[in-house]
């Protein structure tokens, strides 16, 4: 029963192959579904191109109901799998500024990355900006250690939260998805930009 | 490529680094690794007095040898790769045609700071935080990914000279 890496001690060199071929893999699903470029993820704010909401809550409810699965026909132990702890504090601070950068930058880092690789000038100059965000967290860190580390849930799961099973959760997820969609493609004809939507 | 089929694309490799590694994907984490490497070979004396930056190179530890630089590194190569087979490749800077090349750099150089800044805190990014974690059903994914969309919807009045 997977993660494989919990069935076979893997020795460090194929640890990180496993990591760069699937970073292969993240990186093309990005640059085909177009996150190369800000003008398409910044449509997603001003109603021209929905494209982030679309890709985004597909690919979720795709792993979502893809590990749901393989734990119920038994290839998959989902209390093996990371789930990331809930501190709510910086859950929600460092998401606003999250925000912020995004419209800002017009990117994301994983999607910056992807827009760098082939060749968005603007791309690098926003890593050069993410590098040194993450040098100035590293050198703010000893006055904020109380804000980040604070109101410590641990890796709480929304349908216990909610009191439903994960298959429930999961239909109610993806019937807002749809709702979402539908308001997408109508948000794309109202927001409609032909000026932009043909030069990206 | 159709959004939903490229959707399907990036959930299919979100399910598989799930299914082999037991992990989400991420983009910001590596960064933080590599940043870490530079402060390490530049100033060793401050990595490793600092709070921060001593775990990374607790006994002997290298912080670039690592599963998050290293899925960065193939993010990179993947989208050369795609950028390659659908003829992509050029060198440019993509921007309203309103604002000057200046105007557009700063304001990449400052989005980077502060995403970066946010992702450190958050303890991940979009793909780390609010991808991987809506995926295995965790609450900080929910909160992390409305507050990402939230605030960049409030934040998107006042920006909007540099894209619309």
């Amino acid at each position: 029963m997977g993660p494989i890496s919990s069935l076979i001690s893997m020795p460090e060199w194929l640890d990180l192959l496993i990591a760069l071929l699937i970073g292969i893999g993240f990186g093309f699903a990005l640059e085909q579904a177009g996150f190369s470029s800000s003008r398409k993820l910044a449509g997603m704010f001003y109603g021209y191109d929905t494209t982030v909401i679309k890709v985004f809550f597909t690919a979720a409810i795709v792993a979502l109901v893809g590990s749901q699965f393989l734990s119920f026909f038994g290839l998959l132990n989902l209390n093996l799998v990371f789930v990331n702890e809930f501190y709510v504090t910086s859950a929600i601070v460092g998401g606003v500024i999250m925000g912020a950068g995004f419209i800002m930058g017009g990117f994301c880092p994983g999607t910056g990355l992807s827009a760098l690789s082939i060749g968005k000038i603007d791309a690098m100059v926003f890593f050069a900006g993410g590098m040194t965000g993450a040098f100035l967290f590293a050198e703010t860190y000893p006055a904020i250690q109380n804000l980040a580390n604070g109101a410590y849930k641990g890796p709480l799961k929304i349908n216990e939260v909610l009191g439903i099973s994960p298959g429930l959760f999961t239909f109610l997820l993806i019937a807002a998805a749809a709702g979402m969609f539908w308001i997408a493609e109508m948000a794309e004809k109202r927001f409609s930009r032909p000026d932009i939507t043909n030069e990206i | 490529m159709n959004p939903y089929i490229a959707g399907t694309m990036l959930g299919l490799v979100l399910l598989l680094a799930m299914f082999i590694s037991g992990r989400g994907l991420g983009a910001s984490g590596g960064l933080k690794y590599c940043m870490v490497s530079i402060v390490g070979a530049v100033d060793r004396p401050h990595a490793d007095k600092s709070v921060f930056y001593s775990k990374y190179f607790e006994d002997g530890k290298k912080p670039l040898k690592n599963w998050l630089v290293l899925e960065i590194a193939g993010v990179i190569a993947g989208g050369f790769i795609s950028g390659a087979v659908s003829g992509r490749l050029k060198l440019k800077i993509e921007k309203s045609p309103r604002i000057s090349n200046t105007r557009r750099l700063v304001f990449a150089f400052l989005g980077g700071v502060f995403f970066v800044y946010g992702a450190q805190l958050a303890r991940g990014c979009t793909s780390g935080a609010a991808l991987s974690g809506m995926a295995v059903l965790s609450v900080a994914g929910f909160v992390t990914m409305i507050a990402i969309f939230g605030s960049a919807y409030l934040f998107a009045w006042f920006f909007r000279k540099n894209w619309i």
